[in-house]
């Protein structure tokens, strides 16, 4: 057997270094938060109202983020996507609501601690209930219909209405004053600049579950799991994975996420419907779309993204305020078709 | 001559067949068998919604398109007559200009979304086009000085079709023949003519290709059709009808605001009527359109009586309420997508095809 003579590289991989474009193409999402906030810099002259919109503005991505994060991966993994996803975000406003209620004690208390102390046990059963609803969700409603999309929108389509409903059944029709804990309420200020303490908060937390969910997924052998799902789900499949268990597992925990998110955004709004899962679904649908279906980092950016424009336009001009994210959409679409990072591929 | 006029399209089942009928006569004759305004305006109510539920089902039946914009073109449609009624004057002209002027931008509008989007997947296009109508609908509750804004624009329709207008002195059958009578049928006559002009649409060649295109794109791809074209066309097409049916609301109604036209819940009504009432099916629009709106008028009162006769057991009243209507018709929405994926109508022709053999 004769060696293949040197400079013959057939066999062995060929690695090629990516073009100095291709990379910055690669990296050129993540400098769109920060030209967008230096755009609005310039847009708006005046550094302390800047500094105070961009403060919303992150709070605001930060709980899309939330909400929108859980979404993106169960389509990323089954290629579902729920319409129903609004349900969890209210089911959890409303249990946040009713937990906050019962600690009324600790939220008008002057200390920050109780007035966080309170906040959590809001969350976490808020996130426990979405979660319950979600496992239901998938069992009754998605589970029968995997794979044929025409009929997932429809169905998780009835299954908000069904939730709506339930939620005016237990609640009443009524709208729902949520007023913040105490000490949450005013802003900081900052040189000229004020600052709403929510939003402070909703930035940490928004920040915490990114930073833990980039953990989870990219250090953990269940991340890996999800990761190799969301590529491709059935050479995971095929190697012994049970997958379905595995997007169970990524909805319950998505439901969850659009509960705590429900909780926040129910905080930061200050009043709660039935209908504001339906409402909010339409800011959660474009910020997965501009992020690139299925992919965490894509919403990440995607939410900042909205949350900052958002801000800054109503600030400029109110009238186009929603109409300004669409067009965000629509920008980022020409340029990149398939969202910023998309992770699957369209079929 | 019957045949030709449902383009060959006959209900094929004896029960539709039948059930068809009674719509069709109770709807012609509305105001003589029903007197009285709030059945003539459910009758109005259904005439419109028949021709909006069908101009539906062209995407989401024949072509396999889930849209969540389609009530921006009915909206569209609404408001381009009211303007022109609000600006040019009460006359069949501004009626005209508007019905015109509306379905141009109606296609135009949509025929951009066709392009920008209709080659993604239908998850992906469904996503897109629930933000566009919701950017729309805040745009035109932001713009009050063309719109109204929130509260909406009140303008006079042609004199002719107000109750003011006597055509008769005497009472025929009892019932008052002036305007009122007049709006009705010209409602009636229109959505008749639109539907039966979708009928023909969707029994010719070219609904046969967004049928091939509904099962297999690949496919229709393959044989050469230019599935994105034809996909496109579809979209424009049920636009322009969906904006003509909302002059008729306009007209009918003589009051245009966003909830009555552009909400996200009126959405989610044509959607219901579609999937209850059989998808891929016009007559499905017609069974769908009418159980729909005669639940929304009247179930009301019959969920009061169950509502009342339960109200010792605290829950189950509270699930019975009136108001909670919506629940149920959602539960049968999630039972139906299941159970009857072709609606009332693909089962009733399903349970005949079978008795045949």
């Amino acid at each position: 057997m004769s060696t293949p003579p040197a400079g013959d590289t057939s066999i062995a991989p060929k690695i090629e270094q990516a073009s100095l474009a291709e990379r910055l193409g690669n990296w050129a999402p993540l400098l769109l938060v920060p030209a967008l906030a230096i755009v609005g810099l310039v847009a708006i002259a005046n550094p302390a109202t800047w500094i105070t919109l961009t403060a919303a503005g992150l709070a605001m991505g930060m709980m899309i983020f939330l909400m929108a994060s859980g979404l993106t991966l169960v389509f990323g993994l089954m290629d579902v996507i729920n319409f129903g996803h609004g349900a969890f975000i209210a089911i959890g406003a409303f249990v946040g609501f009713t937990v906050l209620g019962y600690l009324s004690g600790w939220t008008d208390a002057a200390s920050v601690w109780l007035n966080l102390a309170a906040l959590f046990p809001a969350i976490l059963v808020a996130m426990l209930v979405a979660g319950g609803a979600g496992y239901v969700f998938e069992r009754l409603v998605v589970k029968p219909v995997y794979g044929q999309h025409l009929k997932q929108i429809l169905v998780t389509m009835g299954g908000l209405i069904i939730v709506q409903q339930l939620i005016l059944v237990f609640w009443g029709p009524d709208a729902i004053h949520l007023s913040r804990p105490q000490t949450l309420r005013g802003s900081v200020v900052i040189g000229e600049a004020a600052i709403e303490k929510y939003r402070l908060v909703a930035v940490v937390i928004g920040l915490a579950v990114f930073v833990c969910m980039r953990l989870a997924l990219n250090r953990t052998k269940v991340g890996l799991l999800v990761r190799a799902g969301v590529e491709n789900g059935e050479m995971v499949e095929a190697l012994g994975y049970r997958i379905q268990r595995l997007f169970l597992a990524v909805f319950i925990v998505g439901s969850a996420l659009a509960g705590l998110g429900g909780v926040m955004w129910g905080l930061y709004q200050e009043t709660i419907t039935a209908h504001m899962g339906s409402e909010i679904m339409v800011l959660v649908f474009i910020v997965v779309i501009i992020g690139g279906l299925g992919s965490v980092e894509g919403c990440f950016i995607g939410a900042l993204l909205v949350g900052l424009l958002s801000n800054y336009v109503a600030f400029l001009s109110p009238k186009v305020a929603l109409v300004s994210t669409i067009a965000l959409m629509v920008v980022v679409l020409m340029w990149r078709p398939q969202g910023l990072y998309p992770v699957v591929k369209a079929k | 001559m019957l045949a030709n006029l449902l383009s060959g399209d006959t209900p094929r089942s004896r029960v539709l067949t039948i059930v068809l009928l009674v719509i069709f006569v109770s709807l012609l004759l509305a105001p003589f068998l029903f007197p009285g305004t709030r059945s003539l305006e459910t009758a109005a109510r259904i005439c419109i919604f028949v021709v909006l539920v069908a101009s539906y089902d062209l995407l989401l039946g024949y072509t396999g398109i889930v849209s969540f914009a389609h009530t921006m073109f009915f909206g569209i449609g609404a408001y381009g007559a009211a303007i022109a009624l609000n600006h040019l004057g009460a006359s069949f002209g501004s009626i005209l200009v508007g019905a015109i002027a509306g379905s141009l931008v109606a296609a135009g509008l949509a025929f951009l979304i066709g392009l920008f989007s209709l080659r993604v997947k239908a998850i992906f296009f469904a996503m897109v086009t629930l933000a566009v109508a919701s950017a729309f609908l805040v745009l035109v509750s932001q713009l009050s000085g063309l719109t109204g804004g929130e509260d909406g624009l009140n303008y006079k329709i042609p004199r002719e079709l107000t109750p003011a207008f006597k055509l008769l002195d005497d009472r025929l059958f009892g019932v008052r023949v002036d305007g009122k009578l007049l709006a009705y049928y010209f409602v009636f006559f229109v959505s008749l003519a639109l539907f039966l002009l979708m009928l023909r649409f969707v029994n010719s060649p070219f609904g046969r290709v967004l049928q091939a295109v509904r099962e297999n794109a690949f496919r229709a791809e393959a044989i050469g059709y230019r599935v994105v074209t034809y996909r496109t066309l579809a979209t424009v097409l049920s636009a322009m009808i969906a904006a003509l049916a909302g002059v008729l609301l306009a007209v009918w109604l003589r009051y245009t605001g966003p909830a009555t036209t552009l909400s996200l819940e009126i959405m989610v009504d044509i959607l219901l009527m579609v999937v209850i009432g059989g998808m891929g099916t016009m007559y499905g629009a017609v069974i769908g359109a009418t159980i729909f709106i005669l639940a929304q008028t009247y179930l009301h009162e019959l969920m009061a009586v169950a509502s009342d006769a339960t109200a010792p057991i605290p829950l189950l009243s509270a699930l019975l309420s009136p108001d909670r209507w919506l629940l149920w018709l959602g539960l049968l929405f999630v039972l139906s997508v299941y159970f009857f994926p072709a609606g009332i109508v693909g089962r009733l022709r399903g349970a005949e095809s079978q008795s045949a053999k």
